[in-house]
């Protein structure tokens, strides 16, 4: 019943989907948290610059910011991100595409959470004469990390089932492979069934096992 | 507005945000140099490839704003399909029969798990093999049935989340007076909730005109996105510039309904005859989410949220 599979590297897209998600994920996290901190620094430049930011990645859709990174960037401006091979030079591509779109989320993410640290905290911290840069890192993001992690999760998920739009430059993961399938094998069904399938197994889990977590370590106030 | 991290500048931290600011002015040079220079290293800021956009209309006439109008067709026709169905999921979701809401459980998280590129695909495979949709819209069919998939069962959970958000009191008073449970469902909670959702279903709004974008990439829909490469083709390669202006109109129109939908949801704040509870359109983000529900947290009172 499944010998369709047979000739497919099913595993090895589907690798390369989590491949994309885990490098996005961690870029856009420590790309999300500097955006994060830039809106609320006390330099009104930096607040100007993050908010701009957001508001302008929030609102373009990933596919057009992922093709941009193959026909702009790559074709038109001759990055190759320091890989000479083009399906490396692709996945790099598309990995940059998802940090630049998902940082704008994990810092209104961050920034939400930032908001529920109580003022107290923040006054105390500033009472006994700690800087930003300290009252940032010592008190509030501490905090703020614990309280987001379920927004976060969102974010994480909204990644990983986003990674197949990197399948519009070459990617070679799981959106991509399907469509080959699609038009080379005759069961329509059982081949969407088993992407779906895998899809499913990636993303509920995660979601329910960070929304265990989240519950766990939210600061209870 | 929440009382921000830092103090009202002193001399000395007047003195540190200007060195601070110094430096990223700097940073922000040098990366607008390098920009630019690359740029016109490829010669990509000629006024001739970005003239065609502000002289001639051809342009917009052919290319751009049949572009929108498939873009927005989409996204109309996905919201006009998905809401109905939304709505009844949402609603079989809190049935009083465990296998109504188990059923319509599997179904809206199964919906929500998997990336809507996958059930676009799929829907566009299936028109082809099972029906005779010719080929030029099928591509518009396929689009509008992935989005309608994977926004019905995101609209289902904010549909859920706008009655329950509703005070108890309106239920147990229209039992009380006599109705019947659809009755209570059709006069009292659903017209009421409507209110609550309507900024978390406008926010739903931008995710569906982002998600167009898919088409034109993939599935050779021809929204704006698609438009690139013929523009492009036909006015000296001018892909940025093209990349540009289809980026400007994408930010633009979904800054509009953003800003509408935080408008509604101020406008629903204030207003005093408005009883229950708004959904966030932040909220829209969790529930991309399959396994998570909106929580109190996402629900703010006329007065605010609640319980912060």
């Amino acid at each position: 019943m499944f010998d369709f599979l047979e000739g497919y590297d099913l595993l090895g897209a589907f690798w390369v989907t989590v491949q994309l998600t885990v490098y996005s994920a961690i870029g856009s996290l420590v790309w999300g948290t500097a955006l994060a901190a830039m809106r609320v620094s006390p330099v009104p430049l930096m607040r100007g610059f993050g908010t701009c930011y957001v508001n302008v990645f929030r609102n373009i859709p990933l596919t057009v910011i992922i093709v941009f990174t193959s026909l702009g960037l790559f074709q038109t401006l001759g990055v190759t991100l320091g890989a000479d091979q083009f399906t490396s030079i692709n996945f790099r591509l598309a990995v940059l595409g998802l940090i630049v779109y998902h940082a704008a989320f994990v810092c209104e993410a961050l920034r939400s959470g930032i908001n529920t640290v109580p003022v107290g905290q923040v006054e105390a911290a500033r009472a006994i004469g700690l800087r930003f840069s300290q009252v940032l890192r010592l008190i509030v993001l501490p905090q703020a990390f614990r309280s987001v992690v379920g927004p976060l999760a969102n974010v994480l998920i909204a990644l990983t089932k986003n990674t197949t739009v990197a399948a519009a430059i070459g990617v070679a993961e799981a959106a991509l492979l399907m469509r080959e399938m699609i038009e080379n094998e005759a069961q329509l069904i059982l081949i969407s069934a088993v992407f779906a399938f895998g899809f499913v197994c990636l993303t509920l889990p995660a979601g329910l096992f960070l929304g265990w977590v989240s519950r766990k370590v939210s600061v209870k106030r | 507005m929440k009382p921000s991290l830092y103090d009202a500048p002193g001399p000395r931290a007047r003195r540190h945000n200007l060195l601070w600011s110094v430096l990223f002015v700097v940073a922000l040079a040098v990366l607008v140099w390098w920009v630019v220079a690359s740029l016109s290293d490829k010669n990509q800021l000629e006024w001739a490839k970005w003239r065609p956009f502000f002289t001639d209309p051809r342009v917009w006439t052919t290319y751009l704003l049949p572009g929108l109008r498939n873009t927005l067709l989409a996204a109309a026709l996905a919201m006009v399909i998905a809401l109905p169905l939304g709505a009844l999921f949402g609603i079989a979701r809190l049935s009083d029969h465990r296998w109504v809401r188990g059923a319509a459980g599997t179904v809206v998280e199964f919906f929500r798990a998997i990336p809507v590129l996958i059930l676009m695909l799929f829907a566009n495979a299936a028109y082809a093999e099972f029906t005779d949709i010719s080929t030029d819209v099928r591509p518009l069919y396929a689009v509008v049935t992935g989005l309608v998939l994977y926004n019905g069962s995101v609209l289902a959970e904010i549909v859920r989340a706008g009655i329950l958000a509703l005070p108890r009191g309106q239920g147990d008073a229209a039992l009380a007076i006599g109705m019947r449970k659809n009755q209570v469902m059709r006069y009292v909670l659903l017209p009421q909730s409507v209110t609550a959702m309507m900024p978390a279903i406008v926010s739903q709004l931008v995710v569906i005109v982002k998600d167009t974008a898919l088409g034109g990439a993939l599935l050779g829909f021809s929204e704006l996105l698609a438009s690139v490469r013929p523009m492009s083709a036909n006015y000296g390669a001018n892909t940025i510039a093209s990349f540009t202006v289809v980026a400007v109109l994408f930010i633009l129109l979904n800054l509009t309904l953003t800003s509408f939908a935080g408008w509604l949801e101020a406008r629903l704040r204030r207003a005093k005859r408005f009883s229950g509870a708004v959904v966030r359109p932040e909220a829209v983000e969790e529930l991309a989410r399959p396994g998570e529900h909106v929580g109190p947290e996402d629900l703010g009172g006329p007065e605010g949220p609640r319980g912060r």
